[in-house]
């Protein structure tokens, strides 16, 4: 013990490479997956799962499917001569139907074309190396609506006028999910900073707002936009059926969005504000460059969640008659000309690869948007 | 003390030579009187150290004179403009009045830079490359210019405190407050915000700070200010203040926090 009162180091250690853990394949397999007996069961068994999930999508989408043919018959199995699985022509046959419902063909360049600038300006949008961020995000969220609407409605530069009733299938979803999306987020942000303001009359009409939409199922407010509204409209003042269905999905999200945006304004600390404040940042300044980008930074999963809902609940407007993807699928079901025993499945089974598609890609851009921001203790 | 007023001429007769100007202020947190009839001039050009217990109102009262805290009875003036509800003078004192706080608060989610450049570029209205160069030279000044394209939450906390006063001094304020700087420091990292304090304080700022470190106090310090209760118990030079203090509180505080 007398020995080691006292310690004086001599030289200091200098630091070494941690001893190594990866023993290859087999050392992860062991430790991964096999470790304990629980542990190997639990791998075999989802190991099963996965296995019968797997074989039949596969078999059905693709081993067993028909993939040409111009009329139920082939996708019969007595003409293909196998059990058949997804009939992949009644898609190709109704597929301008699934994309753009009854909007003239001749005039389908159109929605094409929106589809095409949208997607020229959102990309650069996306990947945050690009420069011009603030030009850029005016073009896609200011100009390119107006240009997009009168693309799409025409009547103006000699474009035919192509009615709203007409849209249908993936554009109305798109158009819907759009603008429900891009509406929804900065009136939520507003919402939810005249729900935390001083003002009580701001404040009471912003809680009055969020609680009345909140408190409404959307089938409700669709069928009120619809069917109701004009009844309390004076005489000949009409509204296209689609845009009051709009407002009506815009003003509903934007009352959950404003309930996610302020769950992330309570997070920020008081002492932000005080900073803010001592800077000599007035309100507006101090909202827009401190406290909501840190709040929004907090809420991306909820924020995202509420954009997937609200893409996903777009096929609600099916019962005020305006079909969307799903919508024109149903309308095609009952097409006896394809009629077949996997019509409905091979329908399904495309409207729910495409709502994966959209659905999957907001998630995971929001995940590494999360990550990109993640700016806190990243020593 | 005078030495320091005389070394500058130029201030004392160009302007207004009263910075802040606190008469009978009252303050209550509901019940609570936290601030009571407090009276304190304090010169261009000061430094002054303000200390007591914890809860006996220190911070209140720095966080009126910008306005962050409201008063309910009394006067405050600061750079000529008294304090109101009107909103522009207290954008304008603000302005005018950089803090810096006990738990730095820097803007987590901007990098240094941002932080420094972002009160010059939207509330100055300064062009960008002016205020980039601007927060540089301050970021120079606290002596970590390197650490610019950081953000707050890669750095140690000395270096959050110095990026904080570096934010402060790109308004170019003409008094600073420092509301407990150093208190949430490591100990090995008191001293290099002390000392840039110290060089601020060598560069004629006015100076309000509410602090514990007393060998920082006696080294800078115009005039120190004990504070007990919600109420000023003694004012003097920190000659005086720490060799003979006068009222009994101030002896028996000193004692307390002097080994």
């Amino acid at each position: 013990m007398d020995a080691q009162a006292a310690f004086v180091r001599q030289e200091l250690i200098a630091p070494l490479d941690p001893p190594p853990v990866s023993t290859g394949v087999p050392g992860w397999l062991r430790q991964r997956l096999f470790g304990s007996v629980p542990n190997a069961i639990l791998t075999v068994v989802s190991l099963a799962i996965l296995a019968a999930l797997i074989w039949p999508t596969v078999k059905f989408l693709v081993i067993d499917a028909v993939w040409s043919g111009s009329s139920r018959t082939d996708c019969l199995p007595e003409t293909a001569g196998h059990p058949v699985g997804a009939c992949w022509p009644f898609i190709a046959a109704k597929f301008d139907q699934f994309m753009y419902g009854f909007y003239p063909q001749d005039q389908q360049w159109r929605v094409n074309l929106t589809y095409t600038l949208g997607a020229i300006l959102l990309t650069p949008l996306l990947i945050p190396l690009l420069p011009y961020k603030a030009a850029n995000a005016i073009a896609f969220f200011g100009f390119f609506p107006v240009i997009a609407f009168f693309l799409l409605v025409g009547g103006v530069f000699g474009l035919q006028h192509v009615e709203t009733r007409l849209w249908g299938g993936l554009l109305v979803t798109l158009v819907i999910s759009f603008t429900g999306i891009s509406g929804s987020l900065p009136l939520g942000i507003l919402l939810a900073l005249g729900r935390r303001s001083t003002l009580p009359l701001v404040r009471g009409l912003c809680v009055v707002f969020i609680e009345f939409w909140r408190g409404v199922p959307l089938i409700t407010v669709l069928f009120f936009a619809t069917y109701m509204l004009p009844l309390f409209l004076p005489g000949n003042w009409k509204i296209d059926a689609l845009a009051r269905v709009l407002i009506g999905v815009v003003l509903f999200s934007a009352a959950y969005m404003a309930e996610v945006v302020r769950g992330g304004l309570q997070a920020i600390p008081r002492s932000q504000f005080e900073a803010a404040m001592a800077l000599g940042l007035g309100y507006w300044r101090m909202t827009g460059l401190v406290i909501v980008p840190q709040a929004l930074k907090l809420v991306i999963p909820g924020i995202v969640n509420s954009f997937i809902s609200l893409f996903k609940d777009t096929t609600l407007v099916l019962i005020v008659a305006i079909f969307d993807l799903l919508g024109q699928l149903r309308a095609a079901f009952s097409d006896p000309s394809w009629a077949t025993p996997t019509t409905l499945f091979t329908g399904f089974a495309f409207a729910g690869i495409i709502y994966f598609v959209f659905c999957v890609a907001m998630s995971r851009y929001a995940l590494f948007v999360e990550r990109r921001l993640n700016t806190g203790g990243a020593r | 003390m005078d030495n320091d007023l005389q070394k500058k001429p130029a201030i004392r007769t160009t302007r207004n030579e009263v910075a802040v100007e606190i008469a009978g202020v009252n303050k209550w947190f509901g019940k609570f009187h936290v601030l009571r009839d407090i009276n304190l001039t304090v010169m261009r050009g000061e430094r002054i150290v303000i200390c007591g217990p914890s809860g006996s109102g220190k911070s209140t009262l720095l966080r009126c004179i910008n306005r962050i805290e409201s008063w309910q009875q009394g006067r405050l003036v600061v750079d000529g403009l008294e304090l109101t509800d009107d909103l522009r003078a207290i954008d304008e004192v603000r302005r005018e009045v950089g803090m810096v706080f006990q738990q730095f608060n820097l803007f987590p989610h901007l990098t240094v830079l941002d932080n420094c450049t972002l009160a010059p570029l939207w509330v100055r209205g300064m062009p960008r490359k002016e205020a980039e160069a601007l927060a540089r030279h301050h970021l120079a000044r606290v002596r970590i210019p390197e650490q610019a394209d950081k953000y707050p939450g890669q750095l140690s906390g000395g270096q959050q405190q110095r990026v904080a006063i570096a934010r402060a001094l790109c308004m170019e304020p003409k008094i600073m407050l420092f509301d407990e700087p150093t208190s949430a420091l490591d100990p090995e990292m008191v001293k290099e915000v002390l000392d840039t304090m110290v060089g601020l304080a060598e560069d004629g700022m006015t100076m309000l700070v509410v602090s514990h470190e007393m060998g920082f106090a006696r080294q800078v310090a115009s005039r120190m200010v004990l504070m007990d209760a919600g109420q000023i118990i003694e004012v003097n030079e920190p000659e005086a203040f720490f060799t003979h203090p006068q009222h009994e509180r101030t002896r028996l505080f000193l004692s307390q926090i002097l080994h």
